[in-house]
């Protein structure tokens, strides 16, 4: 085993831990007490052209990126192998996924940004958190482009599956294998740090309405009934659930 | 039978004097807020124009509400659940707050910071959005009275010989308040992909549960009426709420109660929710105003009221639905019509329709407007604002319209008649098909609208407030629902 440096194992050990923390007990607190902060913000009020078009492209590329980064860390290279998915083919079928992926992202992050940077109404309706998490989102995405098509793409290749995801792995079983992630390519390592980053900030962001997809749409009865409740109603600022992260519990901002 | 009650509310549009009374008071108690500007739980429009926001009734644009599917049943005019899914990510039907209008303020502070100088301090026009100086291009009720002629792109106008519309002894006039219609099949509640909106079992009351919204914003573009609306700083929905505080305390809206010339009235009405689908699949136009009328059961026969006594409708509740000025009008009486009925939604706020109009073109055209012989035929003559109303309270059709112009037109003759003691009321009150006794009916209602008389709101029982009393939306979600 390689000697392992302290700035490897705070990277790649202890703050994986410490994200993945913040993560869980980050997303408890928010949604206990901070519902009604829990919305995406749409800005499509201010804006519509623009969202249009960047919106869908940036989330449908995501879901396909998250769905891609699924298969890529969490299932072992043993059981493709053992399905009989030849390892040509997987790499190929990775390449085009990742490739599209990365396009339908950049693209649509791209326009969202602009947006967001050059409409008045947008930008002024934008927290400092959001601008931070916009920084983020770029640092994560274009070394995460600079992996898919950098390196797998144009450059020489490189088989993540026999580093990065058994150290992915690890640490879901406690595990981590310091040495493994270390002898990947330097992007590799960064763009899995930022994401860790990413990962610490999600519970603060607008990002929760992810877990909000409301996919039992799909079955419920369209119409809805509830009965009267009879419980006291607090009005705003009185009740936990009306604080607003980001925003001071007196009121709004503006 | 599975009887529901709802608080209903009729307007009679011939006693609007377009005040914005209701707007205002409206406005200081519930969307006085960031975020809120722009929204006007209550406004009142001059019709023919374009409305707020601009042209909602056009539904080929914003496709709001319900539609018939190409084999009779309803469905979602904006597409169903998968299509509201896939375009989630950018709402293909909302309108921009432009379609509204860009809330603004004032930069006050110049008028006591402004250096000396020759002229007088002005404050100038700031966005709300921006904090930027910005041109007052549109606004709230810019269209008033008429104003800027922009009445020829009001959508309900198409079918309407607009060429003569707009000539000058042509020109008719008059006010729409409009505020959340409260619907029985609430188009706004099917659209929401969270599951935040319903309405309440006890009152029909539609709302929004702010800690469950996610500001998907469906239920604005799925509002045929848009009255639903978007907080742009906390990112949820936002609508009427129907005063629920203090009409659970047996008292008016605010709205109502403020109201100066009396227009509104509200009462409770009885439902067969078995039947609700039914109404709203209507297949031909023409049958929906009739449709919806039968929605509303009498709460005086007895098996209507053994039923809602049995499905949990209070006694109270049942004894206002015998009360209730708003069945009078709507079904009793038969003078008030449901806004825009071919949503579909079964709107739950109801028009009596204007006279004025129709009267000042008989008068333009030299008509006695006193006299039945000549008013009673010319009626149904009157297409211009005769096809106008039509559009907008009963899908076109104008026979609706005209029966309760009608009646409206019979009751003043009578009273008149009995005032200066001449000619035979009764003959005149048949010509509107009624008997003098509804005739005193609706004199009452209309035109005296005593307090206690046009305002029956049952008080809300608190023991019937559910058991789970510790904690806002634990609730079982989609446990009771109709699909």
């Amino acid at each position: 085993m390689n000697a392992q440096h302290a700035w490897q194992v705070a990277a790649f050990v202890i703050l994986p831990y410490v994200a993945l923390t913040v993560f869980v007990v980050g997303h408890v607190w928010r949604y206990r007490f901070d519902r009604f902060g829990w919305t995406s913000r749409s800005s499509q009020l201010y804006e519509r052209r623009l969202l249009l078009i960047g919106a869908p492209l940036f989330h449908y590329g995501t879901l396909l990126a998250i769905l891609g980064h699924a298969t890529g860390l969490l299932v072992p290279k043993s059981w493709t192998t053992a399905l009989g998915v030849p390892e040509s083919a997987y790499s190929a079928f990775s390449k085009v996924a990742g490739t599209t992926a990365a396009v339908l992202v950049v693209i649509g992050l791209a326009v969202l940004t602009v947006r967001r940077a050059r409409s008045d109404r947008v930008r002024a309706a934008t927290s400092r958190i959001d601008w931070l998490a916009i920084g983020l989102l770029w640092a994560m995405i274009g070394l995460g482009v600079g992996v898919t098509v950098g390196y797998n793409v144009l450059g020489p290749g490189y088989d993540y599956r026999e580093t990065v995801s058994l150290w992915m792995r690890g640490i879901f079983t406690l595990s981590p294998s310091v040495s493994d992630i270390s002898a990947a390519p330097w992007i590799f390592q960064v763009h899995a740090t930022m994401a860790w980053l990413f990962l610490a900030l999600f519970p603060f962001t607008r990002f929760v309405h992810f877990w909000s997809a409301p996919v039992w749409y799909l079955t419920r009865p369209f119409v809805l009934y509830r009965r009267r409740r009879g419980e006291v109603v607090l009005s705003p600022g009185e009740s936990r659930g009306w604080r607003t992260f980001g925003r001071s519990s007196a009121g709004p901002r503006l | 039978m599975s009887i529901r009650a709802q608080l209903m509310m009729v307007m009679a549009l011939d006693k609007c004097l377009g005040c914005h009374t209701c707007s205002i008071t409206c406005k200081q108690a519930w969307t006085n807020r960031d975020g809120a500007e722009y929204m006007w739980f209550n406004n009142v429009e001059t019709k023919p124009g374009t409305g707020y926001p601009r042209r909602w009734e056009d539904q080929e644009r914003w496709r709001g509400g319900w539609m018939l599917d190409g084999k009779g049943r309803l469905a979602l005019r904006a597409g169903g659940r998968v299509k509201k899914l896939t375009t989630i990510f950018g709402n293909p039907d909302m309108p921009l707050i432009d379609d509204y209008y860009e809330p603004w303020t004032y930069d006050y502070a110049n008028l006591i910071d402004a250096p000396a100088g020759p002229g007088t301090p002005v404050v100038t026009p700031r966005s709300r959005l921006t904090g930027k100086p910005m041109d007052l291009t549109w606004g709230p009720n810019w269209e008033d009275d008429l104003a800027g002629t922009l009445a020829p792109d009001d959508p309900a106008l198409s079918g309407v010989e607009d060429e003569v519309l707009l000539r000058y002894e042509q020109v008719f006039m008059f006010y729409v308040p409009r505020i959340c219609n409260h619907c029985v099949n609430p188009s706004c509640v099917a659209s929401c992909p969270s599951g935040a909106m319903y309405k309440r079992e006890e009152d029909g009351i539609v709302l929004v549960d702010q800690d469950k919204c996610r500001g998907w914003r469906f239920c604005v573009s799925g509002c045929p009426y848009k009255k639903v609306y978007f907080n742009h700083l906390s990112g949820k929905a936002e609508k009427c709420i129907f005063c629920y505080p203090v009409t659970e305390n047996g008292r008016p809206t605010v709205c109502s109660e403020t109201c100066v010339g009396r227009i509104r009235a509200v009462g409770v009405v009885l439902y067969d929710l078995d039947t609700v689908a039914a109404a709203a699949q209507t297949t031909r136009a023409s049958d929906l105003v009739e449709a919806q009328r039968e929605l509303l059961l009498d709460p005086h026969d007895a098996c209507v009221a053994a039923a809602a006594e049995r499905d949990g409708v209070p006694h109270e509740w049942i004894a206002a639905a015998r009360r209730s000025p708003v069945l009078a009008l709507a079904k009793e009486l038969r003078v008030a019509l449901p806004l825009h009925p071919e949503y579909r939604t079964l709107p739950m706020v109801w028009y009596v329709p204007p006279l004025s109009p129709v009267l000042d073109t008989l008068t333009a055209a030299g008509y006695d407007t006193e006299d039945p012989d000549e008013v009673f035929p010319t009626v149904g003559d009157l297409r211009v604002p005769l096809r106008y109303v039509a559009n907008m309270l009963a899908a076109g059709d104008p026979a609706p319209v005209q029966e309760s112009l009608r009646r409206l037109l019979a009751m003043r003759i009578v009273k008149r008649r009995r005032q200066l003691g001449e000619g035979s009321p009764a003959a005149v009150a048949s010509e509107g098909g009624m008997g003098l006794d509804d005739v005193e009916r609706l004199y009452r209602l209309l035109a005296l609208s005593p307090y206690d008389e046009r305002y029956v709101i049952p008080k809300a029982r608190r023991e019937h407030a559910g058991a789970g009393q510790a904690h806002h939306g634990d609730d079982t979600l989609g446990g009771r629902g109709r699909g």
